[in-house]
């Protein structure tokens, strides 16, 4: 993505400001369309996940691996996080760089929040020796959470570097599409890991 | 982009067009999202309902709470003009659907090998 943003800068260069608004409502629109794609990139891990989540091969099943406490925590923390990336929209709507920084910054701390206890709980799992090569089970889980936990990360380095940005730049229309585009990525992120909460970790505790 | 006439005549007063969505909404947003993580927890970990019923549960809540990010965080029905992002989504939805039951369909019901 750091690629297309970067290219987005210069590119927008030299338009004149109507020009230039339509292609950054082109460029959000062009994002979404990612988004679906990456839809359909998870949609394909959950249904292997939903064919292979019987096939234990003697390793430990869904209902004896999940410890509920900490991924309700990790839900709660993405829904909030999703909020406040809501939050530094609005902020930056009003024209407040401070507002806008500040929630991203408690975005990604709850991010990394989130990440951190996944990477907790993978760790816990492999040191009881329930790894990827145990089981089918396994395998299709660890891709399924580990794709998604990949994309929370990739989120959080992407934040930082906006923040760098609008902290040297301020609001333009240049960091406004991409706080934009950022913001629109988070909600995403928690609206698949709804998905995965539910279809991993409640109907395998069920 | 001629197909955004109203993106066009709002842009001379400023952000009123950019401000997409409102403290208000996004606060609805989450609430409704809290209360939709919460029913499925409270009633699939208190065993207040089982089996089909659980099931069909828990995917109710799942895709209501996407539709309320959808409308509430993303602002899905704030487009204007031809719906290009709705109408993606459509697509995408199609897709995913296909993968996911055509996958357990095929794999659940029509083993060869056993």
């Amino acid at each position: 993505m750091a690629n297309h943003s970067n290219h987005a800068v210069s590119a927008a260069h030299g338009h004149g400001h109507e020009g230039h608004h339509d292609q950054d409502a082109l460029r959000q629109m062009g994002f979404w369309f990612f988004l679906i794609t990456d839809c359909i990139l998870f949609a394909t891990l959950f249904a292997t996940y939903a064919v292979l989540h019987n096939n234990t091969a003697g390793g430990p099943t869904a209902k004896e691996l999940f410890e509920m406490p900490g991924i309700i925590a990790e839900t709660f923390i993405l829904l909030t996080s999703s909020f406040t990336s809501g939050l530094a929209v609005l902020s930056m709507n009003r024209g407040d760089k401070k507002g806008l920084i500040g929630w991203l910054i408690v975005t990604l701390v709850l991010g990394a929040a989130f990440v951190g206890m996944e990477v907790t709980e993978f760790a816990n799992m492999m040191s009881e020796g329930h790894k990827m090569s145990t089981s089918a089970f396994l395998s299709s889980f660890f891709t399924l959470v580990g794709t998604h936990g990949c994309h929370v990360t990739l989120g959080i380095f992407w934040m930082i570097a906006l923040i760098i940005q609008l902290s040297r730049r301020g609001i333009n229309s240049t960091t406004k599409r991409k706080v934009n585009i950022i913001s629109m990525y988070w909600h995403f992120l928690d609206a698949v890991w709804i998905f995965v909460f539910t279809i991993v970790y409640m109907m395998g505790v069920m | 982009m001629s197909q955004h006439p109203n993106t066009h005549g709002a842009h001379g007063h400023g952000e009123a067009h950019e401000s997409h969505g409102s403290l208000k909404s996004y606060i609805i947003g989450f609430v409704l999202s809290i209360v939709l993580t919460i029913i499925p927890l409270v009633a699939i970990l208190q065993d207040m309902v089982e089996g089909g019923a659980a099931t069909a549960l828990l995917i109710v809540t799942a895709v209501l709470q996407f539709v309320v990010q959808l409308f509430f965080f993303m602002h899905l029905k704030e487009e204007k003009g031809p719906r290009w992002n709705l109408m993606v989504l459509i697509l995408g939805i199609v897709i995913v659907v296909t993968i996911v039951l055509g996958s357990l369909w095929i794999m659940n019901y029509n083993m060869v090998a056993h």
